[in-house]
């Protein structure tokens, strides 16, 4: 396996830590569990950890774009955080920061969705 | 000059097999981290579009991958003999993508553009799809 992730929810916002890799491969393995967690849990807010994140393709960014879809309907929204320079090239370079949120680190993402 | 040829099932986790391959091809060379990533992103997009656009998810089929390495070039061949592509121009602007409904960004083609310094994409309906791309690696100063 060469993603893991840790996933947690607070109040409507669901935490997903990445570590390894996210290509197709891993987003075939934890689309569904993410889209079930967010209807269960009424999520509002997604956010993604990137700190131990050191690869992801378009396939990422398509799992992350088809998140949005969703969250958008319901007036929800994706947060990114901590990612490393290669993560950040292929986010800016495929457009996601306008659409998404994006903050320094996790303790950053609680201060600006006020969760302590 | 070093060259490696591997014919690998069109099932997507040797996608991975196939980052891992070429960064193992290139452990000697003392790549920039930047371009590790680059090249590794590169090989990613074009056998994913192998297998799930090319191939369109049959696995039993073969994506056949050439990494050759000369001085400081690299060559990366991805080839598969699935389905082509009808407009290859189009396949490669921006956002293009057949597969909107499961979720593919349409960014494979622009993003491997921006990481390669060459790229030849030769397609035919029915006969299947090459991808050349050629990059110049950078070696830690």
């Amino acid at each position: 396996m060469t993603l893991e992730v840790e996933m947690f929810i607070k109040r409507n916002i669901l935490y997903i830590r990445f570590n390894g890799e996210l290509d197709q491969n891993n987003v075939e393995k934890i689309r569904k569990k993410v889209i079930d967690l967010i209807v269960k849990y009424n999520i509002r807010y997604l956010v993604f950890n990137f700190k131990n994140l050191n690869f992801m393709d378009s396939s990422g960014i398509g799992f992350i774009i088809g998140r949005y879809n969703y969250l958008k309907k319901i007036n929800g929204s994706i947060i990114l955080c901590s990612m490393n320079e290669q993560i950040k090239r292929i986010v800016m370079l495929s457009g996601l920061q306008k659409i998404c949120t994006i903050k320094k680190d996790e303790d950053d993402v609680n201060a600006y969705l006020g969760v302590a | 000059m070093n060259k490696i040829i591997i014919d690998v099932m069109a099932k997507i986790e040797n996608v991975t097999f196939a980052r891992g391959a070429l960064a193992t091809f290139l452990i000697d060379f003392d790549l920039t981290i930047s371009s590790m990533n680059e090249i590794k992103t590169i090989v990613s997009e074009a056998i994913t579009n192998a297998i799930v656009h090319g191939y369109q998810n049959n696995k039993e089929k073969f994506v056949h991958l050439e990494y050759i390495l000369e001085n400081d070039l690299l060559t990366i061949i991805v080839k598969d003999e699935g389905v082509g592509i009808e407009d290859v121009n189009k396949a490669r602007e921006p956002l293009f993508t057949t597969k909107l409904e499961e979720e593919r960004a349409g960014l494979g083609f622009t993003i491997m553009e921006m990481f390669a310094d060459e790229i030849d994409v030769i397609s035919k309906i029915g006969v299947g799809t090459t991808v050349i791309c050629r990059k110049k690696l950078s070696r830690n100063e």
